[in-house]
């Protein structure tokens, strides 16, 4: 069975719904990818110039320059193993390669919990990324889940944060627990995490002001936090989740490597994947740190937030030639 | 600090042409392949890397350089100009002639509009300009408070009409606002959006064909991949930009965004944020960027920042009592505030010429918490301690130490590094009358380790 056939097949184990939002969320990526892609699979023939095309693709796409090397190199062993002469046929490959990679070692990137009583998640990121937001939105969803969740203000720095937090709460209709702005942010999450078992909560989610990841005493208040989150609910965080612009260029790697080192990040929120944006750094990240993608951010309402799927992704990013080859949606 | 890896790598590809006598096509050729590896990995667009190589490359290989006696140094020199040439070639200006003059900000979701837009009121305000912000961006929660929160810090007036009404009318408004209470600049902040939001796009238009803005400026992350050539020829193709304000570049981002910005839209970059306090904007200066870029170090803005900050006054009365060696703690403490003004001191170390080469520099960690210690065991000295340092004696240290919540040695430290400056001072006087001295290399600030 062809890889597409197989992609397909996975894909539509899960509800049309979300394979939509996947593919209507992508469809700018999508388009302007496949563009690209298809000038590069319609070349007569296998040599240099088309693998030379196809490194400029992935480059476009942020992948950066060595995970780019290691896509090539991979295609090009398989192309050899597997005999391959039609240019077509790379397509497919490509695909199962890049799920492939965006899967890793570890399993489907699932979020852990606290299966009796509280579970803390702690958003970490750079300035402007999404992190309010994406808190906002993963709020509606764990409480269209059915569970109770609180959040934390935490970003106490950035003028305004603790309001764009607060709106998102009545909004969704869940508790924010806050202090005055340019207060302590670990004492803030500490208030949140008595007053979410006072009251019995299931998910507190935690905000953080966007910081860049060279400011050294920035990170080192973000290690506090961290400790302080470790230090009243044991295994927490259940979750650190680095927020990332999809719009990032290579510096997000950087981002990653460090927010890890402080926060022990375990996933990747890749908010702003509606624009023309490709994302590819999460490639890079997944290759050179092993963090998964956890969450992708598919558009600006509240359930356009969605619990990352390499298959769905990669459907999304060739859906026009899955159709071709499998007929039809 | 932005740029240090380009600078890294574009100096460790033409290192190798350094040494050599003259450079051969393929020496060319090779350093050629290191500038496009570490521009691509400084998010440059790949088409912008492709035409930039290609001149360099044509340049290079040319007369121009193999008959040159320095080979290496023509070859950074090209590397140079082609850079600048490609960030704008000269620093450019807001042009503000209109009365009230208008400003738009324009830009993705969390490029940093509104800090900006208060940032650059900050800036205008300190050219004597009256500034009002117009809070335009009624579709962030809470994004009206956080411009209003700005305009306390930065004091300046915002205007606002809540969030339930359009952009348009608000920006409308504001202008009309602006000329009744005579404020001479008018900078409308707006809602993020994706440049291929049609309806959004749209949105903005109406608003700059309602108030006319002599300035349209596009708000650019420094962190931007390969897609920021998509968003600004958008934002230009619709909007029609006069310049572009980068923001982050305080990162560790090699910010390659401000090259890929600047070739695809002609727009020149006007402003850098360099930070995220109120002040940390600055104009940009691309020439200078190019140095930086090959690690020549941003001497000019230090030497900017340095004016700007230090007393002219003070200062001359500080060398003439440094000449009479009259130099107490109290002197001492004035000019470690002064230096301090000047901006985080690693930043200021950063823009130092070489620092960047040196070794164990590079991850320098200036100990600001080592200064506030330093400041504290001087205010601990009584006045008459400060004037006659000499006169500190066992108990007296004892008696700082204490006061200052820190130990007699280090207290005796301090002393012990006051007293070399002194010896220093006596040297580089007496220097200026001719003699030449060694001994610099021992010299050392009090918050180094």
């Amino acid at each position: 069975m062809s890889f597409f056939k197989r992609l397909k097949e996975s894909v539509s184990r899960t509800t049309s719904s979300v394979t939509e939002k996947f593919k209507n969320g992508l469809s700018k990526t999508s388009a302007s990818l496949a563009g690209a892609m298809s000038s590069v699979f319609s070349r007569n023939k296998i040599d240099e110039e088309l693998y030379e095309e196809l490194e400029d693709i992935l480059i476009s796409a942020d992948v950066g320059v060595d995970t780019t090397m290691e896509i090539v190199d991979r295609l090009r062993v398989e192309v050899k193993e597997r005999k391959l002469k039609d240019p077509e046929e790379l397509k497919p490959l490509l695909s199962e390669i890049l799920v492939d990679m965006l899967k890793g070692e570890g399993d489907e990137a699932g979020m852990n919990q606290n299966p009796d009583g509280l579970t803390v998640i702690l958003f970490v990121g750079v300035n402007g990324v999404g992190k309010t937001t994406t808190i906002g939105k993963l709020a509606h969803h764990y409480k269209e889940e059915g569970k109770k969740v609180m959040l934390a203000a935490g970003d106490t720095f950035r003028a305004g944060a603790i309001e764009q937090l607060e709106i998102w709460g009545d909004r969704v209709g869940v508790d924010v627990i806050r202090h005055q702005e340019g207060s302590d942010p670990a004492a803030v999450i500490y208030d949140g995490i008595q007053a979410a078992r006072s009251r019995g909560a299931d998910i507190l989610l935690c905000d953080t002001a966007g910081r860049l990841q060279n400011k050294v005493n920035l990170m080192e208040e973000l290690k506090k936090v961290h400790r302080v989150i470790g230090r009243e609910v044991a295994d927490a965080p259940h979750e650190s989740l680095l927020v990332l612009d999809a719009t990032t260029g290579q510096n997000a790697l950087q981002q990653a490597k460090i927010f890890k080192e402080a926060t022990n990040i375990t996933g990747i929120v890749l908010t702003k994947m509606d624009g023309t944006a490709k994302g590819g750094i999460a490639l890079a990240i997944r290759r050179e740190l092993n963090v998964p993608v956890k969450w992708i951010g598919l558009g600006e309402k509240m359930d356009d937030l969605q619990p990352f799927n390499a298959e769905q992704f990669v459907h999304a990013l060739f859906a026009k030639e899955v159709e071709k080859e499998t007929g039809g949606a | 600090m932005a740029f240090e890896g380009l600078s890294e790598r574009l100096q460790s590809a033409l290192a190798k042409l350094k040494g050599k006598g003259k450079v051969s096509e393929a020496d060319v050729k090779a350093a050629m392949r290191e500038v496009r590896l570490a521009l691509l990995e400084a998010d440059v667009n790949y088409k912008v890397v492709k035409d930039f190589v290609s001149k360099v490359r044509e340049r290079a290989v040319g007369q121009e350089v193999l008959k040159s006696l320095t080979p290496g140094q023509q070859v950074i020199k090209v590397v140079n100009e082609e850079l600048t040439q490609l960030m704008g070639g000269a620093q450019s200006k807001l042009e503000l002639t209109s009365k009230p003059s208008v400003i738009m900000m324009v830009g993705l979701q969390g490029a940093g509009k509104t800090t900006t837009t208060g940032k650059l009121g900050r800036y205008l305000k300190k050219q004597n300009r009256r500034p009002l912000l117009v809070a335009g961006d009624v579709y962030r929660p809470a994004a009206i408070r956080q411009l209003e929160v700005l305009g306390e810090q930065v004091e300046l007036p915002v205007f606002s009409m809540g969030d339930q009404e359009s952009p348009v009318t608000i920006a409308e408004k504001g202008v009309a606002e602006a000329k009744d209470q005579d404020y001479d600049t008018v900078l409308i902040d707006t809602a993020g959006r994706l440049h291929i939001d049609e309806t959004m796009m749209e949105e903005l238009k109406a608003i700059k064909e309602k108030v006319e803005p002599d300035e349209t400026l596009l708000v650019v992350d420094a962190m931007t991949g390969q897609d920021a050539v998509n968003v600004a020829e958008s934002f230009n193709r619709e909007l029609g930009l006069t310049g572009v304000i980068l923001t982050k570049l305080d990162g560790d981002t090699r910010g390659g965004a401000a090259l890929s910005v600047r070739s695809v839209t002609d727009c020149p970059v006007k402003f850098s944020g360099m930070g995220e306090k109120v002040d940390a904007l600055e104009p940009f200066h691309p020439e200078r960027m190019a140095s930086r870029i090959l690690g020549m170090g941003d001497v000019l803005t230090l030497i900017e920042k340095a004016q700007a900050s230090v007393d002219q006054e003070k200062a001359k009365d500080l060398e003439r009592r440094m000449r009479k060696q009259q130099f107490t703690f109290d002197d001492f403490l004035e000019q470690m505030d002064q230096v301090r003004n000047m901006g985080p001191l690693d930043e200021v170390l950063g823009m130092m010429p070489g620092m960047g080469q040196m070794k164990g520099m590079k991850n320098l960690q200036v100990d600001e918490k080592q200064l506030t210690r330093v400041e504290a065991i001087i205010r601990s000295m009584t006045r008459e301690e400060k004037q006659q340092p000499d006169i500190i004696n066992a108990s007296r240290r004892k008696r700082i130490a204490a006061g200052s919540g820190t130990t007699v040695q280090d207290v005796n430290r301090l002393i012990k590094q006051f007293m070399d400056m002194k010896k220093m001072m006596k040297q580089f006087t007496s220097m200026s009358k001719g003699k030449k001295k060694k001994g610099f290399g021992k010299f050392k600030f009090p918050f180094m380790p």
